[in-house]
């Protein structure tokens, strides 16, 4: 199968990105929704601190009381808090999320605009990091 | 607000792809911008840039007056700068104290130096466990400490970042900048392990 890494646009090599043997992150999301923060920041529309406090506050809810049956996920709750502080800010809102990730649920299995996958077969991110 | 307007089934990374794109419908992101910080952090920023503030602190005594006192200005002679660098604290290991560096809120780093911070660092038991048992977590880490050695936990802020600059190991005399930062590993600045000698590293 083919790599599946193009999106990110990485010269050279193929092999996952590591610090000290570490993938920086473990999963594709967790990448976009780090850069997604980072974006936001640069351009003024999102303040660093105002995410850290929402930040702060998701892992500690989360500690005080883990959802039965759900892993420690640290960038869940960034991307919950970066959704917070984005419906705060009225930039975008809960609702609008939640009926857009339906919409891309509903696609048809193998439908991948991003990585233009042509062997039929769907996929997520999660195969990245286990070849 | 909300922890239920994530469904379960729906998964993180459809949200994430799902939150994308409505951002850049709306003009308040750009997919060129947000894949430069993706790639920056995944392959340019890492602890191999704090592993050379170190070596130059080992090798330049005037570099490692200014380093500790003005890390953000000394770390910046060197071309590191950026988010989460604006105030960077570097604490000095010596024989007598020891620092280690924690975010009990969350994973405040030092990431212009070492990058973004490695899983065990945002993990609770980490967080927690390092302010209250120090001495036990650094032994678990295989770094034994001796009575007389002073242990001090530092814990990250919004304001301040702190980067450790470990001990020179014993018969590194012979060793020029590069070789001793290529000694220097993340670990050893954020204070849960000490530099390994050359030679006893695997």
């Amino acid at each position: 199968m083919t790599a599946v890494l193009p999106e990110l646009d990485i010269e050279g090599p193929a092999a996952p990105p590591r610090s000290n043997g570490e993938l920086v992150f473990a999963e594709p999301w967790e990448g976009r929704a780090f850069g997604l923060v980072m974006a936001l920041v640069d351009r003024g529309m999102l303040s660093y601190d105002a995410f850290r406090d929402a930040l702060v506050a998701r892992i500690a809810a989360w500690e005080t009381s883990p959802p039965p049956g759900e892993c420690w996920s640290y960038y869940r709750c960034w991307l919950q808090a970066l959704e917070q502080v984005l419906d705060e800010n009225a930039l975008v809102t809960f609702a609008e999320v939640d009926t857009r990730a339906a919409t891309f649920a509903a696609r048809p299995p193998g439908h991948d605009h991003r990585h233009d996958d042509h062997d039929g077969h769907g996929h997520d991110g999660h195969e990245v990091h286990h070849r | 607000m909300t922890s239920e307007s994530l469904e379960p089934g729906l998964d993180l990374a459809t949200r994430t792809e799902a939150l994308e794109s409505l951002l850049l419908e709306r003009g308040l992101a750009d997919t060129k911008t947000i894949e430069t910080f993706i790639r920056i952090y995944e392959t340019q920023v890492g602890p191999m840039n704090g592993a050379k503030v170190v070596a130059r602190a080992w090798t330049d005594p005037d570099y490692k007056a200014r380093l500790l006192a003005d890390g953000t200005a000394a770390i910046a002679e060197l071309g590191f700068k950026g988010p989460q660098g604006e105030h960077i604290v570097v604490l000095e290991n010596t024989s007598q104290v020891h620092h280690v560096v924690v975010c009990t809120l969350c994973s405040c780093y030092p990431w212009p130096v070492l990058g973004l911070p490695p899983s065990w660092y945002k993990d609770s038991a980490y967080r927690s466990r390092v302010v209250r048992e120090p001495r036990a977590v650094l032994a678990e880490w295989g770094t034994e400490l001796g009575p007389d050695v002073q242990v001090r936990v530092h814990d990250s802020s919004s304001e301040v970042r702190y980067l450790v600059l470990p001990e020179r190991p014993t018969g590194t005399e012979h060793l020029g900048e590069e070789e001793l930062a290529a000694l220097v590993t993340r670990d050893n600045m954020v204070g849960v392990t000490k530099v390994a000698p050359p030679g006893a590293q695997s």
